[in-house]
C-alpha cells in the first residue's frame, strides 16, 4: 500500500533473550528444588549423602529413603505439575479465558469421583487396581465436562467462558460432597482419605504411580503440543479461526478433552490440586512466550518447579505435620485469580 | 479457474422470519475487483459467512471454478480463498510478524520453524499491506487502523488466488482507505479475484469492474458502476433522499445523500443499526 506505517512508538524489546533466560532459570530452579526435594523431610540429608544414594554408594536406610520415599515423591510432584500447567494453558486457549484451568473448571473434580466410585464401588479385590482408578478418572473428567457445557449451554452462555467457569465450581463443589459422602465410612486401611482426594497429596507416591503418571503426561501432553499451532488461531476467534482453516468448535472439543484428561491422570495420581493450571500458563506469558506451544512448554516446566516447591513446602512448614498440598497451590492461586479478576474488570 | 460462482445462495438464520439472502447468484471473475454493496441488513455479511461456510445455507452453492466450497476441507479452503471477516479483536497478544505468520498455517505442517519461503511470503504480505515497520509491535497495541492493515497483511501471507474482504476500511482514514482500495485494483490486476464488501458505494465506483447491490437477502442491482449507481435504484434501495452525480476528478458516478427528511422512520426502524448480518 502507498501510505507506510510511521510508528512513533519503538518496538518492543526483543523477547528471544527473556524467554532464553527463562527457560535457564526455570531448569535451574527445578534442578536444585528436586535435589531440595531429595535432601529435607523427616530426616534432613545432607547433599553428599543424596548424591551418594543416587548413585548407590549410600547405607541402605540412607538409599531407602532417598530412591523408595523421596525420589518417587518429588518426581511425581514434578509430573503433575507439569500436567496441570499444560492442561490448563489449553484451556485456556480453546476458551478464549486466561482465567479457564481444570480445577475452576470442574473437570478435577469430576475426574476425583469418577476415582473415588471406582475404589468405593469396586469390590476389595480390585479396589485399588490403578488402571481401574485411572480409566474411572477419565470417564468423570470427560462426565464433568459435559456437564458443565451443558449447564453453561442452558444458561444460555454457549462459548462464555464466565458461564463455564461458573458452572465449574458448581459441578466442583457437587463433586467434593460426593467424595466426602463416599468415603465417609471407608476403611482407612483400604481407601486414601477423603482429603487426599480434596486437598491433593503425592505422599503415596510409588514408582508404579510415577510410571503411569509419566506415560499420560507424556502423550497427552505431546497432543496438546501438537495442536498448539491450531490453538493460535482458535484464540483468534470463530469466523478468523475458520478463514485460516481451523474448525474452532471441533478442534476446541478435541482439546478440551485432551486437557480434561491430562488433568484426570493427574489426579488420579495426587487428588485435587488447583490454581497450578491457572497460575503458570499466566506466569508463561508473562515471561515472553506469548504463542501456544513455547507457553505451554514453559508452564510445564514452571508447573513442574511450582508442585515440586508446594510438596516440599507442604513437608517442611509444618513438620512433622504434613500440609495438604492443593491448601499451597490455593494460598498461592487465590490471590493470583483475584488479581487477574480485577485487572479484567478494570 | 479461479472465479468465484454464488449460485442461487439462500441463508436463513433459526429463528429469523425471512432469509438473510434470497436466491443470490453473481460470480467474482479472475482479474477483475468485484464489490458487494447493499444497507446494513441486506444480505452482504451472509454471503461470506456462507463461503466459509458459517452460514446456514437453505440451497444454493458457492463455487470455486467448477468445485463446491462445502465440498472442501476448511484448510483446503483457506489454501484458495483468504477471507478477512469483519469483526475481530486481537485477542493473542502476537507481535505483528507472529500473526502475519498465522496466514500460514493452512499451508504449515504442525511442527518446524517457518520455511524461508514462509518468511518470504510473510515479509512480501507486511510490506504490500504497510505493516513491515511494525512487524515487531504487539497486536493490542495498534492503533484501529494499523490493526485492520494487519489483518489484510495476514490474508496476504495465505497467498491466494482469491481474496474476500468484508469491509475492509472500517475504522481507516482517507489516505488508508483510499491505501486499501488501490491495494485490492492492484491484487486483481495481477490476476487474483478479489471479493469487497463494502459501504463505500463512491470508492466502489471508482474501483470496482463489477457491482453486485443487495437488499433485503436479494440482488436489486448488478453491472458496471454506471448500471448500478443510478438515482432511482439507490434512493429506492437505501430509502433516503439522494442524488447521484459525477466525480469531478475521474467522472465515475458518484453518491451525495440529501438532507431535510426526518430521520425517525430510519433511526425507529427495526434492525436498521444492525450491521453484519
Amino acid at each position: 500500500m502507498a501510505t507506510p506505517l510511521r510508528s512513533p512508538q519503538v518496538a518492543d524489546p526483543p523477547r528471544a533473550s527473556r524467554l532464553t533466560l527463562a527457560w535457564v532459570g526455570g531448569l535451574a530452579a527445578l534442578g536444585l528444588l528436586l535435589l531440595a526435594g531429595l535432601a529435607f523431610g523427616a530426616v534432613p540429608l545432607p547433599l553428599s549423602d543424596v548424591l551418594d544414594a543416587l548413585r548407590g554408594a549410600a547405607d541402605g536406610t540412607t538409599t531407602s529413603i532417598v530412591r523408595d520415599l523421596r525420589a518417587p515423591r518429588v518426581v511425581l510432584a514434578a509430573l503433575v505439575g507439569a500436567g496441570l500447567a499444560m492442561s490448563g494453558g489449553a484451556l485456556q486457549g480453546t476458551l478464549h479465558n486466561p482465567l479457564a484451568e481444570p480445577y475452576l473448571l470442574g473437570v478435577s473434580g469430576g475426574a476425583a469421583v469418577g476415582a473415588v466410585l471406582a475404589m468405593a464401588l469396586a469390590g476389595p479385590s480390585v479396589g485399588g487396581s490403578p488402571l481401574l482408578i485411572t480409566g474411572s478418572a477419565f470417564v468423570g473428567a470427560a462426565v464433568a465436562t459435559l456437564v458443565v457445557t451443558g449447564i453453561a449451554h442452558l444458561a444460555g452462555g454457549r462459548g462464555d467462558a464466565k458461564l463455564l467457569i461458573m458452572a465449574g465450581v458448581i459441578v466442583g463443589a457437587f463433586a467434593n460432597a460426593v467424595i466426602m459422602v463416599a468415603l465417609a465410612d471407608a476403611p482407612p486401611e483400604r481407601i486414601r482419605g477423603a482429603v487426599w482426594w480434596m486437598m491433593g497429596s503425592v505422599a503415596d507416591a510409588n514408582w508404579g504411580t510415577v510410571t503411569r503418571t509419566a506415560l499420560a503426561v507424556a502423550a497427552l501432553g505431546a497432543v496438546l503440543l501438537y495442536k498448539a499451532r491450531d490453538l493460535d488461531v482458535i484464540a483468534l476467534g470463530h469466523e478468523p479461526a475458520r478463514a485460516l482453516g481451523v474448525d474452532s468448535e471441533r478442534a476446541g472439543r478435541v482439546i478440551f478433552l485432551v486437557a480434561s484428561w491430562l488433568a484426570a491422570a493427574t489426579v488420579a495420581a495426587a487428588g485435587l490440586v488447583g490454581f497450578v493450571g491457572l497460575v503458570v500458563p499466566n506466569l508463561a506469558r508473562l515471561l515472553g512466550a506469548r504463542r501456544h506451544r513455547p507457553m505451554m512448554a514453559l508452564a510445564a516446566l514452571y508447573g513442574a518447579a511450582l508442585l515440586v516447591a508446594a510438596d516440599l513446602a507442604a513437608r517442611t512448614l509444618r513438620a512433622p505435620v504434613e500440609l495438604p498440598l492443593g491448601a499451597l497451590t490455593a494460598l498461592v492461586g487465590v490471590p493470583f485469580f483475584l488479581s487477574r479478576l480485577r485487572r479484567g474488570a478494570s | 479457474m479461479s472465479a468465484l460462482h454464488f449460485q442461487h445462495v439462500t441463508v436463513h438464520y433459526r429463528g429469523s422470519d425471512r432469509p438473510a439472502a434470497l436466491d443470490i447468484s453473481f460470480s467474482a471473475a479472475a482479474s477483475r475487483f468485484t464489490a458487494v454493496v447493499g444497507p446494513n441488513g441486506s444480505g452482504k455479511s451472509s454471503l461470506v459467512r456462507a463461503l466459509l461456510g458459517q452460514a446456514p445455507l437453505v440451497r444454493g452453492a458457492v463455487r470455486l471454478g467448477d468445485e463446491s466450497l462445502l465440498a472442501l476441507a476448511p484448510r483446503e479452503l483457506a489454501r484458495r480463498v483468504a477471507v478477512v471477516p469483519q469483526r475481530e479483536e486481537p485477542l493473542l497478544p502476537l507481535s505483528v510478524e507472529e500473526f502475519v505468520m498465522l496466514g500460514r498455517h493452512p499451508h504449515r505442517g504442525a511442527f518446524g520453524a517457518p520455511s524461508p519461503h514462509d518468511r518470504e511470503v510473510v515479509r512480501q504480505a507486511m510490506q504490500r499491506a504497510g505493516v513491515y515497520e511494525a512487524r515487531d509491535r504487539r497486536t493490542d497495541r495498534l492503533s484501529g487502523g494499523e490493526w485492520q492493515r494487519v489483518r489484510i497483511a495476514r490474508a496476504l501471507a495465505q497467498d491466494t488466488a482469491v481474496l474476500v474482504l468484508d469491509e475492509p476500511t472500517t475504522f481507516l482514514d482517507v489516505a488508508h482507505e483510499m491505501a486499501v482500495f488501490e491495494l485490492a485494483d492492484e491484487l486483481a490486476g495481477e490476476g487474483r479475484t478479489v471479493l469487497v464488501v463494502s459501504h463505500q458505494l463512491n470508492l466502489v465506483a471508482r474501483f470496482a469492474h463489477h457491482i453486485v447491490l443487495l437488499n433485503r437477502g436479494q440482488v436489486a442491482a448488478a453491472g458496471s458502476a454506471s448500471d448500478v449507481m443510478r438515482g432511482e435504484i439507490l434512493e429506492a434501495v437505501y430509502d433516503w433522499p439522494l442524488v447521484v452525480t459525477r466525480d469531478p476528478a475521474v467522472g465515475a458516478p458518484a453518491l451525495v445523500p440529501l438532507r431535510g427528511r426526518a430521520r425517525d422512520s430510519h433511526l425507529g426502524r427495526s434492525g436498521a443499526g444492525q450491521d453484519g448480518t
